[in-house]
C-alpha cells in the first residue's frame, strides 16, 4: 500500500496507544544538549573573542560549549548570525595563527560537558545502556575527516565517530548513532556525565586508530583529522546541535529562549555591562557599624555553590568587599570599611563597563 | 585560566576561617568556594598539587 493511501480512518486505534508515543516516541525536552541552537552567548553577547590558551573552563564561544587551544595557534570565537535554514545563529572559530605541525599533546576542539544528574536515565555503564542519537550542522572552510569524542568524567573511556566535511564553506547535516558504554562509570551526579567533543586538530598522543567502539583511555581523535590549524584564516562552525536517547534523529527540539537561558543559568551567569548595579550593600542594610551584607539570589539554583567574580567595584565609604556563606542558590556578601564610620556600602556597576559573573561551569 | 594571588579568607561575619579563596582569575577579582565541585576550585588544587601555584594563608 502506497503511504499517500494510508488515511487516518485505515490506521488502527489499537495500533496508536499513549504508550507508544510517551515511552517509544521522543517528544518535547529531549535533547542532552543546552543552547544547542546557539541561543545564548552571555559571556560575548555576539562579540568576538580570543580563546586563551589552555585547557580550562574557560572560552565559552556560546554558553555551554567551550573550546580549549593548547597549541601554537591562535583561534578567535563568535556568535554569528550565519545558520542553515532552521536556524539564525552558529558558533564559529577562525584561526588567527596557524600551527600546522601539533605536539604529541597539543590539540583544539569545541566541549560540552554534560552534567550526569541529566543522563541518569541513560544507564551507562550497566547492560542496559541506552543508545543515543546526535546530529548537527556543521561548515567549515577546511573539508575533509573530523571526529566527535565521548568520553567519560574520569576520561578513561572513550567513543571515537567519524564525519566528513564534503564541500569547503557549505553547511552540511551530520547523524551519528552512539551506542552506550556498558562498562565504566558515567556519573550521575552533578560531575561531568558525558563530555561531547568536537576535535578540530589532535596530537598523537590522543589519537586512536579505534572507531566505533568504547575503549579504555582517553582519545579525541584518529590520525587523519583534519588540522583546522594548520591554514591561518580557515573556519568551522557548528549549530542545530542535539543529542537524544533512540535511533532515530528527530527534527531540532525548538526551546524557548526563557528555558534556555534558565538552563544555562545553573552553570553561569553574568550581570552587566549595561544590566545595573549588582551585589550592592547600602546602609540601611543590615549592618555591624563597620560592614554591611546582603544576600544576592540567582535566577536558578546553580550545579554547586558557585564562584563570584568582578570587573571592578565601587566603594562607599567602605574598603573592602567579598563572598561570605555560599549555598547553589544564593550567596551573602558584605563590605567593610577599616578607615571609615559609619560605613556607606559597595556596589558592581554593571551600568558601566563593568560587570559580575557567577559560576558554576562544569 | 591564569589565576593569580590566590589568598585563603576568613568570614568576617560568621567568624569561619578559610571558608574560601580570593584570587584573580582572567584578570577578573574571583571569590571561590572550598568545594571540590567548584571547577575553579579543583583547578586552583590542580595547579596546588602540581606545584605551580601555592595559596597564601588568610591575613
Amino acid at each position: 500500500m502506497a503511504l499517500s493511501t494510508i488515511k487516518t480512518a485505515s490506521i488502527d486505534n489499537n495500533a496508536v496507544t499513549t504508550d507508544k508515543i510517551v515511552n517509544d516516541g521522543n517528544l518535547g525536552n529531549r535533547n542532552l544538549i543546552i543552547n544547542g541552537a546557539m541561543a545564548v552567548d552571555q559571556r560575548h553577547d555576539g562579540s568576538s573573542f580570543t580563546v586563551s590558551n589552555g585547557n580550562a573552563v574557560t572560552g565559552f564561544v556560546a554558553d555551554r560549549f567551550r573550546v580549549n587551544e593548547t597549541s601554537g595557534a591562535a583561534i578567535t570565537g563568535q556568535k554569528v548570525a550565519d545558520a542553515p535554514v532552521g536556524f539564525t545563529h552558529s558558533s564559529k572559530l577562525t584561526i588567527t595563527t596557524a600551527d600546522a605541525s601539533l605536539g604529541s599533546t597539543e590539540f583544539h576542539r569545541v566541549i560540552q560537558p554534560i552534567e550526569g544528574k541529566d543522563i541518569s536515565h541513560l544507564n551507562w555503564g550497566t547492560s542496559n545502556a541506552k543508545t543515543l542519537t546526535l546530529t548537527f550542522h556543521v561548515k567549515s572552510s577546511l573539508a575533509g575527516q573530523y571526529y566527535i569524542s565521548v568520553f567519560n568524567n574520569a576520561a578513561d573511556r572513550t567513543l571515537l565517530k567519524g564525519y566528513t566535511i564534503s564541500s569547503a564553506n557549505t553547511w552540511e547535516k551530520k547523524t551519528i548513532t552512539i551506542i552506550g558504554d556498558q562498562t565504566g562509570t558515567w556519573l550521575t551526579t552533578n560531575g561531568v556525565g558525558i563530555h561531547l567533543m568536537w576535535s578540530l586538530g589532535t596530537g598523537s598522543t590522543y589519537q586512536s586508530n579505534t572507531l566505533d567502539a568504547y575503549q579504555a583511555g582517553f582519545f579525541m581523535a584518529k590520525s587523519d583529522q583534519v588540522n583546522l590549524a594548520a591554514t591561518n584564516g580557515s573556519t568551522w562552525q557548528l549549530t542545530g546541535v542535539q543529542l537524544e536517547v533512540g535511533e532515530v534523529a528527530t527534527p531540532f527540539n525548538n526551546e524557548d529562549i526563557a528555558t534556555t537561558l534558565a538552563k544555562c543559568q545553573r552553570y553561569y551567569f553574568q550581570y552587566g555591562p549595561s544590566g545595573g548595579a549588582v551585589f550592592r550593600h547600602f546602609n540601611p542594610a543590615y549592618t555591624n557599624n563597620s560592614y554591611c551584607s546582603a544576600v544576592q539570589s540567582f535566577p536558578v539554583e546553580m550545579r554547586a555553590v558557585p564562584t563570584v567574580a568582578y570587573s571592578a567595584i565601587t566603594y562607599q565609604n567602605a574598603d573592602n568587599w567579598g563572598t561570605s556563606s555560599g549555598e547553589k542558590n544564593q550567596i551573602l556578601t558584605y563590605s567593610i570599611s577599616t578607615s571609615t564610620q559609619p560605613i556607606s556600602g559597595a556596589y558592581i556597576d554593571g551600568n558601566n563597563t563593568d560587570y559580575a559573573y557567577v559560576n558554576a561551569e562544569l | 585560566m591564569n589565576i593569580e594571588s590566590p589568598q585563603y579568607q576568613n568570614d568576617p561575619l560568621t567568624g569561619q576561617e578559610n571558608h574560601c579563596i580570593k584570587a584573580t582569575i582572567n584578570g577578573m577579582t574571583a571569590f571561590i568556594p572550598v568545594d571540590p565541585d567548584n571547577a575553579d576550585y579543583a583547578e586552583i588544587m590542580r595547579q596546588v598539587d602540581a606545584g605551580t601555584l601555592t595559596i597564601e594563608e588568610a591575613d
